[in-house]
């Protein structure tokens, strides 16, 4: 990969151009976020950044630290409440949601309660939070995250948030709103999309200098290809500054890339 | 209505509506001062066993100074709604305080790491669980608020989540289709931290409410704690700005940076630092007991721990990264 940026850096780009003008989005802390700042000062000046805890269409003075912090609201239009924000959700007003976890499998689904056990886990995680929520209710569901094959694994110990589930029709028949589900998943090596009749996770774009092979080495289960599979188009010098200069001085989050 | 599918947690609080406004009808609508202490408000209203609420989101107002005197007192057995519960769960789990947890969020503290001392409790079958989400959680206390023994919703569907819950699988009498039915929250005790309260309880709050108006309602005990205390007269020049009312609230502290080491909007940012020093000593389980002596049981209330953290000097620097008037490479 070039020296120019690191994997961080074109993660946080290549999310934030999916973030079209004029769309809501609710994002957590960390990449999401960076992602949400850098599209609002490119591509899309007025997007409506979101918090769960209550916090909406801030002008971000800095990254927050919490998804509750003060800057969440920071000048913002909305200060709000936590049933609020997740009721907009519900009602169909939110485009776009961010979402990770410990484990991925083929349909998007996400853990990040347990491995092992539930009552007496190997390894607790945090819980849902507004995850669960936000994947059954937002109508597209991101994912930043780092991909390997302890990550992408075919079968999550335990589902916190729903993808596609078991697959064509899945969600629907649980109850959940049509129309709603994972749509692109964006790691170091590659964007991986859903492919329409399957519902699996299909490669659709991979990074400058990044070979099938190496995407395949770093996943747990059998991958779909686009027939016309593209190179990630890196990082311009522009977004490259602004996220630096403005959305991250401190590189909290791209010091991690 | 059909019940089309259950989750196997359990449910550790009654969604019975009618049982609830018994409880409510007995409740004091009196216009008198609540003011009291830190030691006597969790003496008095808070019994082992109980199932607490907390206020506020993991972090950020946060009322610290009730949390404190909990593990000082040595509560046990209590309940907790773990709706984003993150240096509030931290400090109940160090003193061992509680034993069941309805879990949205916990363990973790957003950006900042994982607790080990959470995760242990979790990871050596100390704790029983019963797994919700944020929204399920803010949601429940609404019902309660609203006083209905259940709202349906959206959330949760054909997940492990669900599956763990104790909510139910309904099918809508308008539509036929499937949907959650969650089950009320009314928690015995609520504890919140506020910009300012009046001596009766009416508050006001600065920035977000997260689920604070819900909560209120929906607990049967309400203790309040408060940066400042206004006159009653502040109150009634701006209705509108009532977040919470009086006749929901039992217990009134003035708490000055109550919620630190928490940020409180408009007034004082997080204390990293201090943060970052309670996830340190936690790697360590005699380091960690002599983290909780110096800082709670060895402290007699909450000034002293104020005291230990920088006092007033360290409060300054907090306020002025709140108001961003920290020069760059100042900080």
């Amino acid at each position: 990969m070039a020296d120019r940026y690191n994997s961080m850096e074109l993660m946080i780009c290549l999310a934030a151009r999916y973030l079209e003008d004029g769309s809501t989005v609710v994002v957590g802390t960390g990449a999401p976020c960076a992602a949400a700042m850098l599209a609002q000062k490119t591509c899309s000046p007025n997007l409506m950044v979101m918090f769960e805890a209550g916090g909406a269409g801030p002008i971000l003075p800095s990254m927050p630290i919490s998804v509750g912090d003060s800057r969440t609201f920071y000048k913002g239009l909305f200060a709000g409440s936590m049933a609020e924000i997740m009721d907009a959700c519900q009602r169909g007003m939110v485009d776009y949601t961010f979402l990770g976890g410990a484990q991925i499998d083929p349909y998007g689904n996400i853990n990040s309660t347990v491995i092992g056990e539930h009552a007496r886990p190997k390894v607790r995680f945090p819980g849902s939070g507004g995850a669960n929520d936000l994947a059954s209710l937002c109508w597209r569901t991101m994912m930043i995250t780092p991909q390997d094959a302890k990550r992408f694994v075919p079968k999550c110990d335990f589902v916190t948030s729903p993808g596609y589930l078991t697959g064509p029709g899945a969600r629907e028949a649980a109850g959940l709103p049509p129309g709603t589900g994972p749509y692109k998943v964006i790691t170091q090596l590659a964007v991986i999309g859903f492919d329409e009749t399957t519902k699996r996770m299909k490669v659709e774009a991979m990074h400058p200098g990044v070979t099938r092979e190496d995407v395949i080495k770093n996943t747990g289960f059998e991958l779909l290809w686009a027939d016309d599979v593209f190179v990630s188009a890196p990082p311009t010098e522009e977004e490259l500054r602004i996220l630096r200069d403005e959305v991250d001085p401190y590189r909290y989050i791209i010091g991690r890339g | 209505m059909k019940v089309m599918g259950q989750g196997e947690g359990r449910l550790f609080t009654d969604p019975d509506a009618n049982r609830a406004r018994e409880y409510f009808r007995g409740k004091s609508r009196a216009l008198k001062s609540k003011l009291t202490t830190v030691s006597e408000a969790v003496a008095g209203l808070i019994r082992d066993g109980d199932y607490v609420a907390v206020g506020g989101f993991g972090t950020n107002r946060i009322p610290t100074a009730l949390l404190h005197e909990i593990v000082r007192q040595r509560k046990k057995g209590l309940g907790l709604s773990g709706h984003t519960a993150t240096h509030d769960f931290q400090i109940l789990a160090a003193g061992g305080c509680i034993n069941r947890c309805d879990v949205a969020y916990v363990v973790g503290l957003e950006a900042r790491g994982l607790s080990r001392n959470s995760r242990r409790l979790f990871e050596s079958g100390g704790l029983e669980v019963t797994e919700w989400t944020n929204a399920a959680l803010a949601w429940r206390y609404r019902a309660a608020a609203m006083g209905v023994p259940f709202i349906p919703a959206r959330t949760m569907l054909g997940t492990d989540t669900f599956r763990k819950s104790a909510a139910k699988e309904i099918e809508c009498p308008y539509t036929g289709e499937k949907l959650v039915a969650l089950p009320a929250l009314y928690p015995d005790v609520a504890l919140v931290h506020v910009h300012r309260a009046d001596v009766y309880g009416n508050c006001q709050v600065d920035g977000i409410m997260v689920a604070d108006q819900e909560l209120t309602r929906a607990a049967k005990k309400v203790i309040v704690t408060c940066e400042r205390l206004i006159p009653n007269d502040e109150i009634r020049k701006n209705p509108e700005k009532t977040a919470i009312t009086y006749f929901t609230v039992d217990a009134v502290v003035e708490v000055p940076f109550g919620s630190y080491p928490g940020n409180m909007a408009g007034e004082y940012f997080s204390d990293e630092e201090h943060l970052r020093e309670w996830l340190a000593a936690e790697e360590n389980a005699e380091a960690f007991r002599a983290f909780l002596d110096k800082y709670i049981y060895g402290t007699k209330d909450f000034n002293e721990y104020l005291q230990l953290c920088g006092g007033l000097a360290k409060m300054q620097k907090l306020r002025a990264l709140e108001l961003l008037s920290v020069p760059k490479g100042g900080e």
